[in-house]
């Protein structure tokens, strides 16, 4: 018996082993740990070294993370109370992390670097009255269209309001000749109509995001817009994975009109022939009469809740943000800056495919900042795509974009009545 | 009968070679120049094979850890599983005890339950205690491994029961008779469920994926599949993660692939 | 042998058992049992993160799965890895089993332990070199293609093609497995069986359906049952290969629970999936013993 009973002391005296090999986190003691994606994490060491940091700082570390798994990954970080003391979290995601409590306001002494940024793009950040985040990089959605197909057109430039842009693509398909489109809006992406939404002055939620707003005339009207161009034969009813090669499409003039970012502008000069360089533009997005808007996106950084050290953070962070590290990031990664003294710096604003792109920054609206926003947008696509294939009429799928918004916003109308959102 | 017996030799043979070309590739590719591999027809050999790949993986993305992380991780999980089931399997064929049979019962039906079923509250319950983004999180489900008491106690039914009287009449506590009597007895079956485990933990993704947030934790598995979202077209690198992720355990399977592959029928005979 | 014996080895008996029994409990047991509460609240980031903000709302997620196309549509890809994958699968095993059990082969346990070497190979490591083989322009198995005329499979790329390349990934690396099982069954089925109905004329073909298949029959239900129970279980494929994509044509269950619990943090609604799951397998088991018990297999 004794020793029976030895053994189940043995076996029990590796349990409280566990929570020791718990405790044993590997990260490095006073380190201070900063999160960062795809491109940026990989440059974000040879950044780090440029920047001269007093003595007193405490030695950093990079983690880089897949896009693809980012979010998880913060959320998981969130959960585990493993998160790292600075991040780069995407635009979109910033109204999750408030709202969890997850990350720290921008204190006073770090609100001057906010200062000559590009309004839209701070008050994405801006939640119950406090910024949550400091923009590092923009970017928005904008088009990118054949020079060559609309100049024989006779545009120099896709035309900016609704009327004349669509009048517009019908002369490039004609061009374009049979079997072919003006536009790629691809059926299983939510920015295209996001984007039109926003031109036409949408508000999408309304009641402090509490409720879907898809009903209001103006998001009707885009509603009615993006339907219409498909209608109309403008734009093939197809999804992205079903285009293989955007590039060859484009340059064989499948398409001559898509909407997408600045990281495509160094696609187009990689991939597209030789031939077709010089033959392709970029141009501020159309509206219902004028330039139109856009989602202003982007990635900021952001100072975790509940780090050991802030102090130290915030310096990081504050220094990661000045004109010249901002100018050495746009040169490592090709990012586009989100201090506007930096674009002067660089010479963007005189680059021809680059410059309609702060136009639209200055052209942008933020989305709603609920965390809920991209279930939605994503429920809000699959409504439209079956309109756009004949299921449903314009006020019935308004309809009932707002009935699956509001089903998604349930929880959130629970905790505003709560006082419990922020 | 000589040409039949060299028709169907040279066609396993030829089957043998589909089957073991992808990983033949894997390590070939593995030493080409980066770049290298991205050409029509694709290269079977590289031109001139360098350690390039293995250099940046060491040195670059400091894989050296993540293998450290998965040596630790299917270390541990094997020892502890091993010291949780054997003297539960023994117990489950050997003792008589009031409840056995009816335990053992809801045991065998609950090897139905896939794992994956408690995964989200198993989450929840690691991190009230404090275990998320820990290697003792990794280890959890290695603990409770009903299919390692099964095959112990399948291995245990066939010792005498003679043997276990004698040494009772020896004055042998009961303790003495599972370290001293049948241990020595389970040595084959106690190979096979450790190279189980070692593999299984080796080889687990989900889970770990899941728990461990911190790349310094990551094991192997989860930092390569990580690794090869971020750098899709770095074929050559990729493979080369994929040679250090997996050829531990295949050589380690090699080595000992008699204990693995007749546990494997003990295993899967289940009625 | 006396009481105090019985009370001895009866001690005895809980004292071993006991740590792994709390473990099983504690790690596994009391999970899965949650996993059906929880299904029934709305656990999400808010409650994450303040357990006050967690409700009971009894059916609520079931209603919404059942009215989630992409729910659907992960129910209808795992259908599709059942329906393709288990004919492939269990055929491509047999094949091999009574390959390597051909009494004319040479050096049989050098090919049974190759072929059964994809098997113990890590998922993750090899998901990644088949990604790479299934490449539409560098790959090696659009290589081959090319040398009988066939022009490049957009294999990871294209919605149709995603399911069937992660199945002969899926094939590759599990029918070593299922050859094991079989090589077993085969090994019972008596040679003078097999040699009489040759004799008689039988040919290949006939022989196996007549002779071989009926005395390994319960082996193949066994097989194709947990074949069943692995398509139910694919994730890391889909997540290394191809994320779930293109167009979501490989999402599968688990890895849209993954996608439900750990992306975006509904632990209710993907507890709720995974119960659902549970209730799948546990049907597909309950079908492959009521059959067993009809076959007279146990």
């Amino acid at each position: 018996m004794q020793v029976t009973r030895r053994h189940l002391t043995g076996a029990l005296a590796a349990l409280p082993l566990l929570p020791m090999l718990g405790a044993c986190g590997a990260r490095r003691e006073g380190a201070l740990t900063i999160w960062a994606m795809g491109n940026e994490g990989a440059n974000l060491p040879e950044l780090l070294k440029t920047l001269s940091l007093p003595a007193n700082m405490p030695p950093i570390e990079v983690q880089p993370l897949p896009w693809t798994a980012a979010h998880e990954k913060l959320l998981t970080g969130f959960a585990g109370g493993s998160l790292p003391a600075i991040g780069q979290v995407g635009n979109s995601w910033i109204a999750e992390m408030a709202a969890i409590g997850a990350i720290a306001p921008v204190p006073a002494s770090a609100e001057p670097i906010l200062a000559d940024q590009f309004a839209a793009v701070v008050d994405t950040n801006r939640i119950a009255g406090r910024t949550w985040a400091v923009p590092w990089y923009v970017d928005t959605r904008l088009q990118f269209y054949r020079k060559d197909l609309f100049a024989r057109a006779g545009h120099a430039a896709p035309p900016a309001d609704w009327t004349g842009w669509k009048a517009a693509l019908h002369q490039v398909k004609r061009l374009a000749g049979d079997g072919n489109y003006a536009l790629l809006y691809p059926l299983n992406e939510y920015e295209q109509l996001t984007t039109l939404a926003l031109s036409a002055g949408a508000r999408m939620l309304r009641d402090n995001g509490a409720r879907g707003a898809f009903s209001d005339p103006e998001f009707k009207a885009a509603l009615a817009f993006y339907k219409s161009l498909f209608d109309e034969g403008l734009a093939p009813l197809a999804s992205s994975a079903q285009i293989s090669n955007v590039w060859n499409e484009f340059a064989r003039g499948y398409f001559s009109v898509f909407l997408s970012g600045p990281w495509t502008i160094g696609d187009m000069k990689s991939r597209l022939p030789a031939a077709m360089q010089g033959k392709w533009g970029t141009a501020p997005n159309p509206g219902p009469d004028g330039i139109g808007s856009a989602a202003p996106g982007g990635s900021s950084l952001v100072v975790f809740a509940g780090t050991e050290n802030p102090g130290a953070a915030w310096e990081i962070l504050t220094r990661l943000l000045s004109p010249a590290a901002q100018l050495d990031f746009h040169e490592l990664t090709g990012s586009l800056p989100a201090r506007r003294s930096v674009w002067r710096e660089a010479g963007l604003a005189s680059d021809a495919a680059v410059a309609p792109f702060a136009t639209q920054l200055d052209h942008a609206t933020p989305l709603p900042k609920v965390p809920e926003w991209e279930r939605i947008v994503t429920e809000m696509q699959v409504v439209a795509e079956r309109m756009v294939r004949g299921q449903l009429g314009v006020d019935a799928a308004a309809k009932e974009i707002d009935r699956r918004a509001d089903r998604l916003l349930e929880k959130r109308r629970w905790m505003l009545d709560k006082g419990k959102a922020l | 009968m000589s040409v039949r017996r060299w028709s169907v030799t040279l066609l396993a043979a030829f089957v043998t070679l589909l089957t073991v070309a992808p990983l033949l590739w894997m390590v070939s590719v593995s030493f080409m120049a980066p770049g290298e591999a991205a050409q029509f027809p694709p290269p079977l050999l590289p031109e001139t094979p360098s350690l390039e790949n293995y250099r940046t993986l060491f040195g670059t993305f400091g894989i050296g850890r993540f293998l450290a992380n998965s040596l630790l991780v299917s270390t541990l999980a094997t020892g502890l599983a091993l010291l949780f089931t054997i003297p539960a399997g023994y117990a489950f064929a050997k003792l008589r005890f009031k409840g056995r049979d009816a335990t053992f019962r809801l045991l065998v039906a609950a090897l139905v339950v896939p794992g994956q079923i408690g995964m989200l509250p198993l989450f929840l319950e690691l991190k009230a205690m404090g275990l998320v983004n820990s290697y003792a999180g990794a280890l959890i489900p290695w603990l409770a491994g009903i299919f390692g008491i099964f095959l112990v106690r399948q291995y245990c039914l066939s010792i005498p029961d003679e043997m276990l009287e004698a040494a009772r009449i020896d004055g042998a506590s009961e303790g003495q008779i599972l370290r001293r009597v049948v241990l020595p007895i389970l040595t084959p079956i106690i190979v096979t469920l450790a190279l189980f485990v070692f593999l299984g933990s080796w080889n687990d993704f989900m889970w770990p994926l899941i728990v461990l947030a911190d790349q310094d934790l990551y094991t192997l598995p989860v930092a390569l599949a990580a690794m090869s979202r971020e750098h899709v077209q770095d074929n050559e690198l990729m493979m080369a993660g994929a040679v250090v992720t997996t050829l531990p355990v295949l050589i380690l399977f090699l080595a000992l692939q008699r204990f693995y592959l007749s546990g494997l029928l003990t295993g899967s005979v289940k009625g | 042998m006396s009481a105090a014996d019985h009370g001895r080895e009866a001690r005895a008996g809980w004292a071993m058992s006991a740590p792994a029994l709390a473990a099983i409990a504690a790690f596994f047991v009391v999970p899965a049992i949650a996993s059906l509460f929880l299904s029934f609240t709305d656990f999400d980031i808010y409650a994450l993160a303040d357990a006050g903000n967690l409700r009971f709302v009894g059916f609520r997620n079931y209603e919404r799965l059942i009215e989630n196309p992409l729910f659907w549509k992960a129910m209808g890809n795992t259908l599709w890895f059942v329906v393709l994958g288990v004919p492939f699968i269990v055929a491509l095993s047999l094949f091999a089993a009574m390959l390597v059990n051909s009494r004319w082969l040479k050096w049989r346990p050098v090919w049974r332990v190759a072929l059964f070497a994809p098997y113990v190979t890590t998922l993750v490591a090899t998901a990644v070199v088949w990604r790479y083989l299934l490449h539409t322009r560098y790959g090696l198995v659009n290589y081959l293609l090319s040398l009988f005329g066939i022009a490049p499979i957009d294999w990871l790329g294209s919605p149709n093609a995603s399911l069937p390349a992660i199945l002969i990934f899926v094939g590759w690396k599990t029918f070593g497995y299922n050859m094991i099982i079989f090589l077993a069954a085969l090994q019972t089925v008596p040679r003078e069986l097999d040699e009489a109905a040759r004799i008689d004329g039988a040919g290949w073909f006939t022989r196996l359906r007549h002779v071989t298949l009926p005395a390994i029959a319960p082996t193949v239900l066994l097989v194709s049952v947990l074949t069943v129970a692995g398509m139910f279980q694919l994730f890391a494929e889909p997540y290394v290969m191809t994320q779930g994509g293109p167009a979501q044509s490989t999402v599968t269950i688990l890895y849209f629970m993954y996608e439900e619990g750990f992306k975006w943090w509904n632990l209710g609604s993907g507890a709720a999936v995974a119960f659902l799951l549970f209730l799948c397998i546990l049907a597909v088991t309950l079908v492959q013993l009521k059959l067993a018990k009809r076959g007279g297999a146990i």
